[in-house]
């Protein structure tokens, strides 16, 4: 596809740099900026993890990373319609079908021989718990279910990138440790994976981490290079930190946590290593407030 | 009134439902000033326990106590409770559904917090979700309840904005009340000053998540081959979980993880024990009991 100048472009020649992604892209919602200028590279053979809370952006940028909305400026690099997997949000799958008819369907609409699609999808559901539930509508599936055969669906005609918003969403542990190993085994065989959460700690099982606040980059790069870029120092407080530290101030794991700005001397307590968590917290707290060097960036971009 | 003892008791708890045993032999309490998280995989039990809780339900054996008493009408009204789905009335203001809960309870009726009055006069449905999540812990917390019931209170939100929502459980908690909070992700456990764990209706496992974890640990193999090394030990069956680059396998020994290895981790893996994480532990004990997904 051609690229035009001021307008969006996309292009397939996003793999000579081991991958898929977005660059400098803004989309325009309802008279507010829903994306502001985000990047995000998703490499092969890795997943990618974008993390924020409800209204973040993940959505926007996941459905242009996929094909699904062009934004009003910057470039997308993905592969030809064919060779994408879109999980949305909204489910994917067919409720009124099996859960046979759905992989028979998916190979149909993609032009894969039903026999090579069995095949490839025999394997996934057995190591899924799904062997079982191959004639059940998938509208009669528990959510993790449902959600594991979205996966396998977007899975089956093999990918070169894998698009998943909000997999786990609302799944309980043991659902979620078999869609992330589809996940990983989607990633072992060479695709690019790039999935949406507001959690973490599952964030921080990918390679690499993109943070959004309202359509803002809050952190980006791999959890070590985030961890290693948080301005200023954090310390840690047994009591309610008093004055003007409590609004640099949160609770966790029953303690308390103040972030000091590059420049401000810290009041009591004990300096402390930020982690991931640590990390996009203060990131968003530097945001809030509005401290300078409110974007944690890792190197790799 | 409550004395000392502990607010909610659940004494060996069961509830059928027809053939099907929901709770079995449920044992556990709330303390004032506790935060006691209830993790369980979907069909633990969780959700008819809390309903035992709220009252909504009765048990089928075992004896639930709230405040001393057999739930009631009394005692729901010194429970807050914040559903999954929120409980609010969408074409309501933040103000109007606290005053509804404040009659419907026959508490006093409480000001929406400093946070929440540039929103009292909108209509709920049209909040965003995180709002609309303080209006639900403010319409919980109006009434000054002893006892807090929470179901997956944080879903959706912000790291920032569940620090924030944490602070609001930990300060009621502080203040004497009793949290029961369930939730998905370990790292709200943290957040807990115990833990109980659920599978298939019984509770497997009490503690701290120290406790809980134990002696459990696992096997990490790191190596830039980690594609190879996944498709290797996928081949030999064992649990493999991808973290960042790494790779974790819980239930197998280092030699055990070498030998299916067989050399796929290429010359540079390195492989190594570490401490389990709350999550696999879980794992451990939730998934031997529970039978597999198909037939549920």
């Amino acid at each position: 596809m051609s690229r035009r100048p001021g307008g969006a472009a996309t292009g397939a020649a996003g793999d000579e740099q081991g991958g898929w992604g977005v660059d400098e892209i803004s989309v325009q919602y309802r008279g507010r900026l829903a994306l502001d200028r985000i990047t995000l590279h998703a490499a092969t053979g890795q997943v990618t993890a974008v993390v924020g809370g409800d209204g973040a952006g993940k959505t926007t940028l996941l459905r242009c990373l996929a094909g699904a909305l062009a934004p009003g400026s910057g470039q997308v690099r993905r592969p030809a319609a064919r060779q994408i997997g879109y999980l949305p949000g909204s489910s994917g799958t067919y409720p009124d079908l099996t859960v046979r008819e759905n992989l028979d369907f998916r190979a149909a609409a993609y032009g894969l021989p039903a026999g090579q699609a069995r095949e490839r999808s025999g394997d996934l559901l057995e190591r899924a718990g799904l062997a079982g539930a191959r004639d059940r509508l998938a509208g009669q599936l528990s959510g993790g279910m449902r959600q594991k055969l979205g996966v396998i669906a977007a899975m089956l005609t093999a990918p070169r990138l894998l698009v998943l918003d909000e997999p786990t969403t609302g799944i309980d542990p043991v659902s979620r440790s078999g869609l992330w190993w589809l996940i990983a085994r989607a990633a072992a065989s060479g695709c690019a994976v790039v999935l949406t959460t507001t959690y973490l700690d599952e964030a921080e099982r990918a390679a690499a981490v993109l943070a959004l606040d309202a359509g803002h980059e809050l952190a980006a790069g791999t959890p070590d290079q985030i961890v290693a870029a948080v301005p200023g120092t954090l310390r840690g407080a047994v009591g309610e930190p008093p004055g003007e530290d409590r609004r640099r101030a949160w609770r966790r794991g029953g303690r308390w946590r103040v972030w000091d700005p590059p420049g401000t001397t810290g009041g009591g307590g004990t300096a402390m290593e930020p982690d991931l968590q640590d990390a996009v917290t203060i990131a968003a707290l530097a945001r809030e407030l509005g401290t300078a060097g409110s974007t944690v960036t890792g190197s790799t971009r | 009134m409550t004395g000392s003892g502990p607010l909610a008791v659940c004494d060996r708890v069961s509830r059928q439902f027809g053939e099907f045993t929901a709770v079995s032999e449920v044992s556990l309490e709330v303390g004032a000033g506790e935060i006691v998280g209830l993790l369980g995989a979907n069909g633990a039990g969780k959700t008819t326990l809390i309903r035992m809780l709220l009252g909504l339900l009765p048990a089928s054996a075992g004896k639930v106590l709230l405040f001393g008493n057999p739930p009631s009408r009394g005692t729901r009204r010194r429970i807050g409770y914040v559903p999954q789905g929120l409980g609010l009335y969408d074409d309501l203001t933040p103000a109007q559904n606290l005053e509804f809960s404040a009659a419907a309870f026959g508490a006093q009726r409480r000001e929406l917090p400093a946070s929440l009055l540039p929103y009292a006069d909108t209509q709920v449905g049209s909040l965003p979700l995180g709002l609309q999540r303080r209006v639900a812990f403010a319409q919980a917390l109006s009434h000054q309840p002893d006892l807090l019931i929470l179901d997956e209170p944080t879903s959706g939100v912000d790291p920032l904005g569940r620090a924030r929502l944490w602070e609001t459980i930990a300060g009621a908690a502080s203040a004497g009340a009793g949290v029961l909070v369930t939730t998905h992700y370990m790292e709200e456990a943290g957040e807990c000053s115990g833990l109980v764990i659920m599978a298939e209706g019984r509770v497997v496992a009490e503690g701290t998540a120290p406790e809980i974890i134990g002696t459990a640990r696992v096997t990490v193999v790191e190596t830039p081959a980690w594609a190879a090394a996944f498709g290797a030990l996928e081949e030999a069956r064992m649990p493999v979980a991808l973290a960042g680059r790494a790779l974790r396998v819980p239930g197998a020994t280092p030699d055990e993880v070498r030998r299916a290895l067989s050399g796929a981790g290429g010359p540079g893996a390195r492989v190594h024990e570490a401490p389990a994480t709350l999550e696999e532990r879980f794992f451990q004990l939730a998934l031997p009991r529970s039978t597999t997904e198909e037939s549920a």
